[in-house]
C-alpha cells in the first residue's frame, strides 16, 4: 500500500485554516490568531499547564507540587534548561498522583496531606501548587486548600490556576503563572520593601546562564538586578522585586501583563529589551543606560559595546560569508523571538521564507510581515502537514524552531537550529549572537546532507 | 546535584517525587504507532498530546505524529462528542490514515465521554476503521495504557474465520523498542516460523532518512494481519504487564491459545522463548542461533570478574526489570534494589522468589515506587551500579554511581531505540555496557600504580 510522501496540494490546508496562513506583500487582511486550535489538526501547541509550569518551574529553592494524576509531571521534570547557581529544589518533579479514588471523592484531602508532609520535612520558603485539567474539572477548590495551609504552615503556598483544558493557548497558562507570581512578591499588611537602584529583568528564565551574562554586562555597566523573573530565582530574591526602580520585559508574551500590573501597584515603569542578536543587545543596553541617565554608566556602556561589536566582527563575517543567499524558517512559541530571530538570521544574509508562532497576537503579526520580504509565509498555530508542504515549497536550508519541529525537519533534509527552551548554548548578547551563528552554520552546512543529496547507487 | 535530599532516612508516604512512571494514554500512544497508517488520537486537551508527543520524539529522535480533540472549557462542561466526531471528519479528510486509534484522557473520562457510542455516530469513510481505548491517567502506568490499546486491536480487529488455524504464530512484544521488535523478527525467521507481530513499531519509529518525508512509514503491523491473528495457532504474550491481556482476550474470542512469558531480555528468558516455539511448532533450532547462545555464555565467562558480586540498582518497567533482574542474577550480580513506578502485585512477588531462588536476602523491592525513595536507599547503603532510565542520572551523579541506560525513556543518549537488548544479541549489548560502566569507574578512581592496559 503506497502512503505517499508528500500530501497532495489542496489536502495539506485544511479550508478552516487558511486564514491563519499570510504570504507577506500580498494578503491584504489580517490574520486569523489567538484563537484555539481546531480539532484534529494536529497542532505543536501545548495547553494552560504548559505555559504555567514554564514560567514558574525556574523559582529554584521552591517546591512545585502538581495536583493531578502522574502524568502531567512526569511529562515536566526538568525539561527547561533553567540553571541555578544555588538551589536545586526545582528540579525534583512533586505530584500528589492522583488516582481513581481521588478522581471521584475529591482530591482535596490529598493536596493537603502532600503539602503537610513536604512542609515537614524539606522546609521550602514557598510551595506553587498547579492545578490540571482533572483537579479543575472535578472542582477541587486548591485556593482554598492553599490558603488554609500558608495559615497552618506559616510558609507560602500558592495556588495556580492552569487547568490544560481551558484554552490550547500557552499564553493563558502565563497568566495563571503570573498571578501566583504577583501573590508572592506584594508584600503582606505592614511589610514594606525598601526601594533601591537595581532592576528586575522580566521574562528572561536563565537558559544557558543567559541571565548570568546579562547580569556580568550590567554589572560592568555599574547596574544590579535585583531579581529575574524567573531565572535563577529565589523566593526571597523575588519577594525583593518591588523595591526595584526599573523592570526590564524581555518575553513579552509571558511578562507584559505583570509589567504593567508592577507598574500599577509598586509605581517601577518598564522597558521593552532583547538581548538576542548583536545589535539588539547594543540597543537594550543603550536603552538602559539612558534611563539610568549617569555619564558614568553611559561611559561605560558605549566602552562595553565597541569593546564586544569589535571582538564579534570576525567570527560574524566568517559565518555571514558562508551563510549568504541561504533560505531560513522560523516556527517558535512567541513573537517576541519571532521578530529577535528574523533580525539575526537577516543579519547573517539569510532570506527568511516562513515565520510562523503558536501564540501570536495581531499587532505582533503586523510586525512580522513588515519584517519580511514579499512572498513569504506568514502562519499561526501550524501543524506538520503545513510545515511539510512549507519547508519543500519554499526550498528551505535551516529551520529555527523546537523539539517538535527538529525531528520532521530533518527527515526532509533541512537543517536545523534549537530555539527553544531546550537549548544548551548561550544565545544571547555578544557571544551569543556568535554562537547563534555557529549553530546556524553547522548545521546548514554539515557534510552530512552531502550524503543526502547525491542518493547511493545513482537511485 | 539534588542535596536538597535530606540526611537519614525520610519516608513520603503521598505524593510521588519523581516519577519513575508516567501516565497511561502515552503507552496507549506508541501502542497505535505499532499500527500501519495509524494516526493515533488523544481525547483530550491539547496539552495531553503534546506532551507525549513529544516524550515519545525525544526518546526516539523520530517524528511521532497524533491528533488531538483539542477540548477547551466548552467541550468539558458539554462533553466532548463534537470534538472528537469533528477530529474524526478532518483527520480522515486531510491526513488520510488507514486506521485512528482513539485514547481517552483523564479529563475526557472524567467527563464521562462515552466512547463506542460518539465512534458510532461518526462519519467514517468507506474502508477506514475507529478503534478505541479507555485509558484514565489516574489509573496504572503507561505500560497499563500500552495494553489497554493491545486489548482494544484484538477486541476491534482480530478474528476466527473458523475452528481450523493456520500454522503461523502471534507474537505481542510488548512495551519495547524498534530494535528489539527488529531483534524478535530476526529470531523467528531463523526459526522459520511465520509470524503475525503486534503492535510493531520497527521501520516506523526507526526510518531512515532519504530526505522524503513519508507521514506513514513503511512499518507497523497492518490491519489486515491483526484480523488475521485470530487464525493463528498460538500466541506468545512477551511480558506480563504490557502483553497478557491482549493475548487472553485472542484467547476468549477467537481460540488462540496464549502462551504468557517473560521480555526476552537475558539467557534463560530468551531460550525460554525460543523453547515454547520449538515445542509448539516442532522445529529445528539452527546452528547459528546455538551459536548466538554459545558466544554469549563464552562472554560471561570471559568477564565474569568484571562484575560478580557487585551490588546493583535497577528501575525501570515492570516487564524489562523482571526480565534483567534474572539476567543480572545469572551473571552472578547482586541486585539489592529493585523498583517500578507502576502499580502491581505481581512484581513484588516475582522478583522476591527470584532472589530467594539464588539465596539473596535483605533487598528492596518495590512496585509503585518512585526515584526519590529509591536515591534515599542508596544514600542508607552504596551500590556499585545503576541501571535504569535517563532519570537516574541525577541519582548516578549525586551518590556518583556508575550508571548504565535501560529502558523507557533515554532521553539524553541516541541509538539506544535502534539496537535491540532482547535475544542473545542484546545479551551481548548488556554485558558490554555493565562490564564497561564499572570499568570505567575502575579506570577513573584507581592509583596511577593500578592503572592497567589490560582489564
Amino acid at each position: 500500500m503506497n502512503t505517499s510522501s508528500v500530501i497532495p496540494e489542496e489536502a495539506a490546508c485544511i479550508s478552516e485554516r487558511q486564514d491563519s496562513i499570510l504570504t507577506a506583500g500580498k494578503s491584504k487582511k489580517s490574520i486569523h490568531c489567538a484563537d484555539d486550535s481546531l480539532a484534529g489538526s494536529v497542532s505543536q501547541r501545548a495547553c494552560v499547564f504548559c505555559g504555567a509550569r514554564v514560567v514558574l518551574n525556574p523559582v529554584t529553592d521552591a517546591v512545585h507540587l502538581v495536583h493531578g494524576p502522574i502524568g502531567c509531571a512526569a511529562y515536566t521534570w526538568d525539561i527547561r534548561g533553567s540553571l541555578s547557581s544555588g538551589s536545586e529544589m526545582y528540579r525534583n518533579s512533586f505530584s500528589t498522583d492522583m488516582k481513581e479514588r481521588d478522581v471521584v471523592f475529591g482530591g482535596e484531602k490529598k493536596l493537603a496531606a502532600c503539602i503537610d508532609e513536604i512542609v515537614e520535612k524539606y522546609h521550602p520558603p514557598a510551595i506553587f501548587v498547579y492545578a490540571t485539567c482533572v483537579t479543575g474539572m472535578i472542582g477541587d477548590d486548591i485556593v482554598a486548600v492553599c490558603r488554609e495551609a500558608t495559615r497552618h504552615h506559616n510558609t507560602e503556598v500558592i495556588p495556580v490556576e492552569s487547568s490544560g483544558f481551558i484554552s490550547g493557548n500557552k499564553v493563558v497558562g502565563y497568566r495563571a503563572a503570573a498571578l501566583a507570581l504577583l501573590r508572592l512578591i506584594t508584600p503582606k499588611e505592614g511589610e514594606r520593601v525598601e526601594k533601591t537602584q537595581k532592576l528586575n529583568f522580566l521574562g528572561e528564565y536563565n537558559l544557558s546562564g543567559e541571565m548570568w551574562l546579562a547580569r556580568r554586562y550590567l554589572a560592568e555597566m555599574g547596574i544590579e538586578i535585583n531579581v529575574a523573573f524567573t531565572g535563577d530565582s529565589t523566593v526571597a530574591a523575588l519577594k525583593q522585586a518591588p523595591g526595584a526602580c526599573l523592570n526590564l520585559v524581555q518575553c513579552t508574551g509571558s511578562m507584559h501583563w505583570v509589567a504593567l500590573q508592577m507598574e500599577k501597584q509598586f509605581d517601577i515603569p518598564f522597558m521593552d529589551v532583547n538581548f538576542f542578536g548583536a545589535e539588539n543587545t547594543a540597543e537594550s543596553l543603550r536603552k538602559i543606560a539612558r534611563f539610568y541617565d549617569d555619564p558614568v554608566i553611559t561611559g561605560r556602556t558605549e566602552r562595553l559595546i565597541e569593546r564586544e561589536t569589535a571582538r564579534i566582527r570576525p567570527a560574524i563575517e566568517r559565518y555571514r560569508q558562508k551563510l549568504t543567499g541561504k533560505r531560513a524558517a522560523i516556527y517558535v512559541g512567541g513573537a517576541y523571538k519571532a521578530i529577535a530571530l528574523i533580525r539575526q538570521l537577516r543579519g547573517l544574509g539569510m532570506e527568511i521564507v516562513l515565520t510562523g508562532t503558536q501564540t501570536g497576537k495581531t499587532e505582533e503579526y503586523a510586525t512580522i510581515s513588515s519584517l519580511l520580504d514579499e512572498g513569504a509565509i506568514v502562519v499561526d498555530d501550524t501543524n506538520p502537514a503545513e510545515i511539510e508542504r512549507f519547508l519543500l515549497e519554499k526550498k528551505v536550508d535551516v529551520m529555527a524552531g523546537g523539539v517538535k519541529e527538529r525531528v520532521l525537519a530533518y527527515k526532509l533534509g533541512v537543517g536545523f537550529v534549537d530555539h527553544n527552551h531546550d537549548r544548551k548554548e548561550c544565545l544571547a548578547g555578544f557571544d551569543g549572537a556568535v554562537n547563534f551563528a555557529r549553530e546556524v552554520y553547522i548545521s546548514t552546512c554539515s557534510p552530512v546532507w552531502k550524503y543526502l543529496r547525491t542518493p547511493v547507487g545513482g537511485a | 546535584m539534588l542535596d536538597c535530599i535530606p540526611e537519614g532516612p525520610v519516608l513520603h508516604t503521598t505524593g510521588k517525587i519523581n516519577p519513575a512512571k508516567t501516565c497511561q494514554p502515552l503507552g496507549a500512544m506508541y501502542a497505535a504507532l505499532g499500527i500501519h497508517g495509524c494516526l493515533p488520537h488523544s481525547h483530550g486537551s491539547q496539552g495531553c498530546c503534546a506532551y507525549h508527543r513529544m516524550h515519545l520524539t525525544r526518546h526516539f529522535r523520530d517524528p511521532v505524529l497524533a491528533s488531538s480533540s483539542s477540548f477547551t472549557e466548552g467541550a468539558s462542561v458539554f462533553g466532548g462528542a463534537a470534538n472528537l466526531k469533528t477530529s474524526i471528519k478532518n483527520v480522515f479528510a486531510i491526513y488520510n490514515p488507514e486506521i485512528m486509534a482513539v485514547h481517552t484522557t483523564c479529563l475526557s473520562e472524567t467527563i464521562g465521554d462515552d466512547l463506542p457510542n460518539i465512534i458510532k455516530q461518526a462519519e467514517i469513510p468507506e474502508g477506514k476503521t475507529v478503534i478505541h481505548v479507555n485509558t484514565p491517567s489516574y489509573h496504572g502506568s503507561h505500560i497499563t495504557g500500552f495494553s489497554g490499546m493491545c486489548k482494544a486491536m484484538v477486541s476491534y480487529l482480530a478474528r476466527s474465520d473458523g475452528a481450523t488455524k493456520k500454522s503461523q504464530m502471534n507474537v505481542l512484544p510488548g512495551f519495547v523498542n524498534p530494535g528489539d521488535m527488529r531483534e524478535i523478527r530476526r529470531i523467528v525467521d531463523l526459526l522459520g516460523v511465520t509470524m503475525i507481530m503486534f503492535p510493531d513499531t520497527s521501520n516506523v519509529l526507526d526510518t531512515p532518512l532519504t530526505s522524503k518525508y513519508q507521514m506513514y512509514p513503511d512499518g507497523g503491523a497492518t490491519v489486515a494481519e491483526i484480523r488475521d491473528s485470530g487464525n493463528s495457532e498460538v500466541t506468545l504474550a512477551l511480558g506480563s504487564y504490557a502483553s497478557h491481556d491482549a493475548a487472553e482476550v485472542l484467547q476468549e474470542k477467537c481460540g488462540v491459545t496464549g502462551i504468557p512469558l517473560k521480555l526476552p531480555i537475558g539467557i534463560k528468558a530468551t531460550d525460554d522463548f525460543i523453547m515454547a516455539v520449538k515445542d509448539w511448532f516442532g522445529i529445528e533450532i539452527p546452528a547459528s542461533l546455538t551459536l548466538e547462545r554459545g558466544q554469549v555464555v563464552d562472554t560471561l565467562i570471559d568477564t565474569h570478574f568484571h562484575y560478580q558480586g557487585k551490588r546493583v540498582a535497577v528501575f525501570g518497567d515492570p516487564d524489562h526489570v523482571i526480565a534483567l533482574t534474572e539476567f543480572l542474577l545469572t551473571m552472578g550480580m547482586v541486585p539489592v534494589y529493585i523498583l517500578t513506578g507502576t502499580p502491581g502485585r505481581t512484581f513484588e512477588a516475582e522478583i522476591t522468589k527470584m532472589l530467594e531462588d539464588a539465596g539473596i536476602t535483605g533487598s528492596r523491592v518495590k512496585a509503585e515506587g518512585d526515584l526519590f525513595e529509591l536515591q534515599q536507599w542508596i544514600r542508607e547503603a552504596p551500590v556499585d551500579l545503576l541501571i535504569g532510565t535517563s532519570y537516574g542520572k541525577y541519582i548516578a551523579r549525586a551518590e556518583d554511581v556508575p550508571f548504565v541506560r535501560f529502558g523507557f525513556p533515554i532521553l539524553d543518549r541516541a541509538v539506544h531505540p535502534l539496537m535491540p537488548v532482547v535475544g542473545y544479541r542484546g545479551c551481548l549489548r548488556l554485558i558490554e555496557q555493565i562490564s564497561n560502566a564499572l570499568l570505567e569507574r575502575r579506570d577513573r578512581d584507581c592509583l596511577d600504580e593500578d592503572f592497567e592496559l589490560v582489564l
